[in-house]
């Protein structure tokens, strides 16, 4: 073995007496060792804390603007944002050392009083709306469609950030006002595949068969998402994921907000449906939920 | 008597300042450029316009018992007692390259050329350097979003001094994307104005060349009287205006 030595800072200031009496062990015990030539300080606390406070700095700076705004509550659509925000807002609430660590780094803005509330589409339906008032407004109820309500992970985890955290099945509320059916899909929160759909391909092609697998069983005639990686991995690259296994059947996939607009009879060019796979728009013309030139 | 009273009272106090670290008598009226001239340095580069609009004299500097960052141009920021500053006329970027003719206003155009764009952690150190106060975060969040003609209008104002490279965690080259962002996107998604067209027409035509030609014939004297004497839009003119010469540049 050749030992090479590092001192550290502290040694070689305040604490030589655990230094010393150390490395003249060492020679009475005959442990041949060097100090290393050239060194710097190792870090010392910074480099274990898991504060990683920049990665909020961005999603705080966006609440200071909605504070400057004058708005209470911000709302989101992607759950990817809806997670971030409402995360690096729970941060600022409760742990008021990394608030005024933030705050002070961010000097330049006003300090963020953590007045606002971060919310998700559906809890405006929910909670603002209401399923019975919602309902109400549906003119096209999705009769007859069957359909997986897929959350992933960052709708519903972690706990203190779910929009659904007692599982009560907001997004099979939300179905059941537009007029369709949720089927029963074990997958809802599974991993969508994320980035290693990317990095790890094959892994994250494990990942979305596991949810096209269990959609497949529900019997269900689509797929309803909220986030656009989920999209990615379930829609835009569902054919190398169905591509991939024997047992797999290929499945439409929809943004929730777009069957709201359809079921509420909003203008089809809002629907958007040339950015879903086709199979989207031939399933809305066949339930005859939409007209053929919609599509 | 009475005159010598008047010089002391508009005479300049000396106030010091640190330049690269070495202290200065200077005027207190000065700016930072004059200053230094004043001191003894002459500008060789890291000195353009004057005008506060070529962003050659970018400036950093920090004031007694005070840990941020200041900057300025030094072209346009009076000098203050106790100032430590050092011009950094230029800052290493790279520019991507590429065929204007043949890349798209998209914004994929701009995520292929710098990459390193979507290593912004929005920590808006960019922005507190600008000294032409240019929201720099929010045209880099602009372009991270697509949004070619917002990072445009927003940036409009960069002077290309290289300050926000300089402070950028990320290593991009904020101001080389807004230049890319406002080349594609006012030459190639803005709408041409016709009225442009029309008088390249004419030029090519040759409208002017006979114009041009006498002008060309005019000694100095003559050439500045005809500048001055020259035909000029009144003021509060109606929309329907024409101009009597025939040598006017209006279609």
């Amino acid at each position: 073995m050749k030992l090479g030595y590092y001192p550290g800072c502290t040694l070689k200031t305040k604490a030589a007496n655990l230094e010393k009496a150390a490395m003249a062990a060492l020679d009475l015990l005959g442990v041949e060792y060097q100090e290393l030539d050239r060194w710097n300080c190792c870090g010392a606390v910074f480099s274990l804390a898991d504060d990683d406070l920049i990665h909020h700095v961005a999603s705080v700076r966006n609440l200071v603007r909605a504070q400057d705004q004058g708005v209470d509550t911000v709302v989101t659509l992607c759950s990817q944002c809806y997670n971030t925000l409402a995360r690096a807002n729970l941060l600022m609430r409760t742990d008021d050392e990394k608030r005024d660590t933030i705050n002070r780094f961010m000097y330049e803005e006003n300090d963020y009083e953590c007045n606002i509330e971060v919310v998700h589409f559906l809890q405006v339906l929910r909670d603002q709306v209401g399923w019975e008032a919602l309902k109400q407004k549906v003119v096209r109820p999705l009769d007859g469609l069957k359909v997986a309500p897929f959350y992933g992970c960052t709708l519903v985890r972690p706990e203190d950030v779910s929009i659904d955290p007692l599982g009560g099945g907001i997004l099979e509320d939300f179905l059941r006002a537009i007029g369709a059916e949720p089927a029963t899909f074990t997958a809802a929160t599974e991993c969508c595949g994320s980035y290693q759909m990317l990095a790890h391909p094959e892994a994250g092609i494990e990942r979305a068969s596991k949810v096209i697998l269990s959609a497949n069983r529900s019997e269900a005639d689509a797929l309803i998402l909220s986030c656009p990686l989920c999209e990615y991995n379930l829609g835009t690259r569902q054919p190398d994921v169905v591509g991939a296994s024997e047992d797999l059947a290929p499945i439409p996939t929809f943004y929730f907000t777009q069957l709201l607009a359809v079921a509420l009879g909003l203008d089809p060019e809002v629907f958007r449906l040339e950015l879903n796979g086709p199979s989207a728009a031939a399933l809305l013309t066949e339930k005859n939920f939409i007209a053929a030139a919609s599509a | 008597m009475a005159e010598a009273t008047v010089t002391q009272e508009v005479a300049s106090d000396l106030i010091p300042i640190y330049i690269m670290g070495k202290q200065y008598q200077v005027p207190e009226t000065l700016t930072i450029m004059k200053a230094m001239e004043y001191a003894g340095y002459q500008y060789i580069r890291g000195c353009g316009c004057r005008g506060g609009v070529c962003g050659a004299c970018a400036t950093v500097y920090r004031k007694a018992g005070d840990y941020k960052i200041y900057t300025g141009l030094a072209c346009q920021t009076v000098v203050e007692p106790e100032m430590y500053l050092t011009q950094i006329p230029f800052y290493p970027a790279n520019r991507a390259k590429y065929d204007y003719e043949e890349v798209e206003a998209t914004p994929e155009t701009i995520y292929k050329l710098y990459p390193e764009l979507f290593r912004c952690v929005a920590c808006n150190a960019c922005t507190k350097v600008c000294p032409m106060d240019v929201e720099v975060l929010d045209y880099i969040s602009a372009l991270k979003r697509g949004d070619l003609e917002a990072a445009t209008e927003i940036s409009f104002d960069c002077i290309q001094c290289g300050l926000c490279t300089s402070r950028c965690m990320g290593e991009m080259a904020q101001y080389h994307i807004a230049q890319l962002a406002r080349r594609l996107h006012g030459g190639k998604n803005v709408p041409r104005a016709a009225h442009l067209e029309q008088i390249c027409e004419a030029i090519d035509e040759g409208t002017f060349v006979e114009a041009l030609g006498e002008a060309k014939k005019l000694d100095k004297e003559a050439l500045k009287k005809a500048y001055v004497e020259r035909e000029m839009e009144p003021h509060m003119s109606e929309e329907d205006w024409r101009p009597e010469s025939k040598h006017a540049l209006l279609g």
